[in-house]
């Protein structure tokens, strides 16, 4: 019986099975895969475009979308220095206290604090939009794909690869139309989405030209800052993606040649015996 | 236990003084380093202590991750993401976890497979058999158990629909799923003695994985040929330094694999919607449980009102019920196949007959995986129940009729014969 042959049938077997799982979360029309700075086991987040990205978010999406488990310290990683991420901290109230006298006061923000959620509470954020709560960011490209991540892009069951949380944000960012399709119920106050799931959605078009100038000069067309806001919301979701992948890569190498080894040693060890 | 030799010998007084009161060092010597191992085991014989050392690894990793997981519905979630952003490497040891998980899996069904095709099962090792069949339950209680812990959307929705299940019982049912939950729904309580179960569970797993040991090393290994041992000295070689370092190897090439996917695909195996946070008044679209899980939830699955195979129990009890017991009844009916096959050759390499349908069986599984991991609808549903027939099928008919009716090839005369024989055959 052929043993790698065999293996490979079950890793095969496994790969559909699990790719089958994650398309079916998505539930619309399929987001189409785009090339990613951050695809691939060196991929990288584009520092500038990490900037723009959160230059959207913080112009666009931060009016309505908390971004809870993001620090102001974590943004040292889109490449800001330390003295920016204080400025841009002083710029944000955040609540405090107790204090001694037993009331809750407002404050400038510091680096360790997290970033402040446009609403007190689910509640408070339904009522202001029509009923629905907008979600919170700091997981959303995770959670609308197969991670922030596309190592492995390519299943049997997909073989054109299947979108990653990145392509959906991009997706969803670029999907609105004018009309809904002819026969299409959309309901009072919902707007039509190509790749959302049942396509009416709660969300105002969000991204239209001329909503803001990047501060680098780059045009600001909604594709761009679709891609942009996209890439900062896949770091959000991965802070950690750079520091594993550099680590993975030596690690294989590690295990690459500490296998060879042990299969040489294997080879002699064995040879005495025939 | 029997087998192994020792003629330890120890220079060190204080061995010596260890060794008189307690003969661990004689023990380890007999059992690790002596130990008669046949010398014909192929890589399939790698899955055994593969499957010990990603225990280890999910152990070990399991410790650290409860040291920073606060096991509260309103925390959960938050505490795993703050393992993941601000625990130095924590990353790292949550991605192992997860993986190794499905790493346990993979690894340990190819373990079951290699039992069945070479007959591992047979007599005299029923026990051995049995055995890792409970340990095979006893892991999926523990990553059922363990999936729930980060209380994401899959978490509460798997747990909620698999504790469901009990509720089929008649009588006992609703008060099983009370107890499980520790009140009327899946809520804190249910979180809290989830996670005490699933840093509990582990440690059962390493008992039995003792006594899976010990029954096998009462009869050792079984081998390709299926032919046990009968001259020590021809027949085996000491399993060091020869399985220590063959073993070594197959772990180089297992660790690979398992790094791969912890460090470039990390969520591979995983569902998107558990990076939401559990929300018991939104319901996902398609509830699916872990890749591992699939074949076993086509089964639970199939049973509908108009399945064949619920029909002559239908006076009995509801589709429900049957499914939850077909479920159980697939991983419990394997405890029965030491004397479900009859035949009194082990090995498939001299079974034609039975390898032909222990790859359909395999294939079987494959199908039930995938099925399971889609929305049942249309054909699905009807491929799903075909699959689920010949499942039982297999075990219950194909595999005691072929025991009897097929007529083996001619089996070596020993284990050093099958590999001269080989070397003549080549030459």
């Amino acid at each position: 019986m052929n043993m790698t042959k065999t293996l490979t049938a079950i890793a095969l077997a496994a790969g559909i099975l699990s790719g089958a799982t994650s398309v079916q979360a998505s539930g619309g029309v399929q987001a189409p895969s785009l090339q990613w700075s951050f695809n691939g086991i060196f991929g990288t987040y584009d520092r500038a475009a990490l900037q723009r990205g959160f230059q959207v978010f913080k112009n666009v999406c931060a009016s309505c979308h908390s971004l809870d488990l993001i620090a102001f310290r974590n943004f040292e990683a889109l490449g800001y220095n330390e003295d920016q991420i204080k400025a841009l901290a002083a710029g944000y109230e955040v609540q405090d206290g107790p204090n001694a006298d037993g009331d809750m006061f407002q404050r400038p923000a510091t680096p360790a604090d997290h970033w402040p959620a446009p609403f007190a509470n689910d509640k408070a954020a339904a009522a202001a939009n029509g009923g629905a709560t907008p979600p919170d960011l700091s997981l959303i490209s995770k959670a609308r794909g197969s991670g922030g991540d596309s190592a492995i892009r390519i299943s049997l069951m997909h073989p054109h690869g299947f979108p990653i949380g990145a392509d959906y944000v991009h997706a969803l960012m670029t999907g609105y139309e004018e009309k809904a399709p002819e026969g299409f119920q959309l309901p009072e106050g919902k707007y039509y989405n190509e790749y959302f799931p049942g396509h009416a959605i709660s969300m105002p078009p969000p991204l239209s030209e001329g909503v803001l100038d990047y501060e680098d000069g780059t045009k600001a067309t909604v594709d761009q800052m679709a891609t942009d806001v996209s890439t900062f919301l896949s770091w959000a979701s991965e802070p950690e993606l750079e520091h594993r992948k550099n680590l993975g890569i030596k690690v294989m190498l590690f295990l690459i040649i500490f296998t060879a080894m042990l299969y040489a040693l294997k080879r002699k060890i064995w040879s005495n015996l025939h | 236990m029997s087998g192994g030799t020792s003629n330890f010998q120890s220079n060190s007084r204080v061995v010596n003084w260890i060794e008189h009161r307690l003969p661990i060092f004689s023990f380890m010597d007999s059992q690790l380093h002596q130990y008669p191992t046949p010398k014909n085991l192929n890589y399939f014989w790698n899955f055994g202590s593969l499957a010990g050392i990603v225990l280890v690894i999910m152990i070990v990793s399991g410790i650290t991750l409860a040291m920073s997981y606060t096991p509260h519905i309103s925390m959960a979630f938050t505490s795993v993401e703050r393992i993941m952003r601000d625990v130095n490497f924590g990353w790292l040891i949550r991605y192992i976890h997860m993986n190794g998980a499905s790493m346990f899996f993979i690894v340990v069904y190819i373990h079951v497979f290699r039992g069945m095709y070479y007959g591992s099962y047979k007599a005299p090792r029923e026990i051995l058999w049995m055995i890792g069949i409970f340990i095979l339950l006893a892991m999926m209680a523990t990553a059922f158990m363990g999936y729930v812990l980060p209380w994401g959307q899959m978490s509460f929705w798997g747990a909620t629909v698999i504790t469901n299940l009990f509720s089929a019982l008649p009588l006992v049912g609703e008060p099983i799923v009370q107890l499980l939950w520790g009140g009327f729904v899946v809520d804190n309580p249910t979180l809290n003695r989830f996670f005490s179960l699933h840093y509990l569970l582990p440690f059962v797993i390493v008992g039995l994985v003792f006594l899976h040991l010990w029954a096998l090393h009462m009869h050792h290994s079984n081998n390709p040929t299926g032919v046990e041992i009968k001259d020590e000295k021809k027949d085996t070689i000491p399993f060091h330094p020869y399985y220590t370092i063959k073993d070594l190897y197959g772990l180089g090439l297992m660790l690979i694999f398992f790094a791969f996917f912890v460090f470039f695909a990390p969520n591979y195996f995983g569902h998107p919607d558990n990076y939401i946070m559990a929300n018991p008044l939104q319901t996902p679209p398609h509830i699916v449980p872990e890749w591992y899980f699939l074949p076993f939830y086509a089964i639970l699955r199939a049973f509908t009102n108009d399945f064949f195979l619920y029909w002559p129990v239908s006076w009995l009890m509801t589709a429900k019920l049957a499914g939850v017991l077909a479920m159980f009844g697939s991983i419990l009916l394997l405890l029965l196949l030491p004397w479900l096959d009859r035949s009194r050759v082990r090995s498939s390499k001299y079974r034609p007959v039975n390898r032909f349908f222990f790859w359909v069986f395999v294939l079987d599984c494959i199908i039930l995986g995938w099925v399971g991991g889609q929305a049942p609808e249309g054909i699905l549903v009807t491929i799903g129940q075909l699959a689920t027939f010949w499942y039982f099928f297999h075990i219950i008919i194909v595999v005691p009729l072929v025991g009897v009716l097929e007529r083996p090839k001619p089996l070596p005369e020993s284990i050093a014969a099958s590999i001269t024989g080989a070397h003549q055959a080549a030459e």
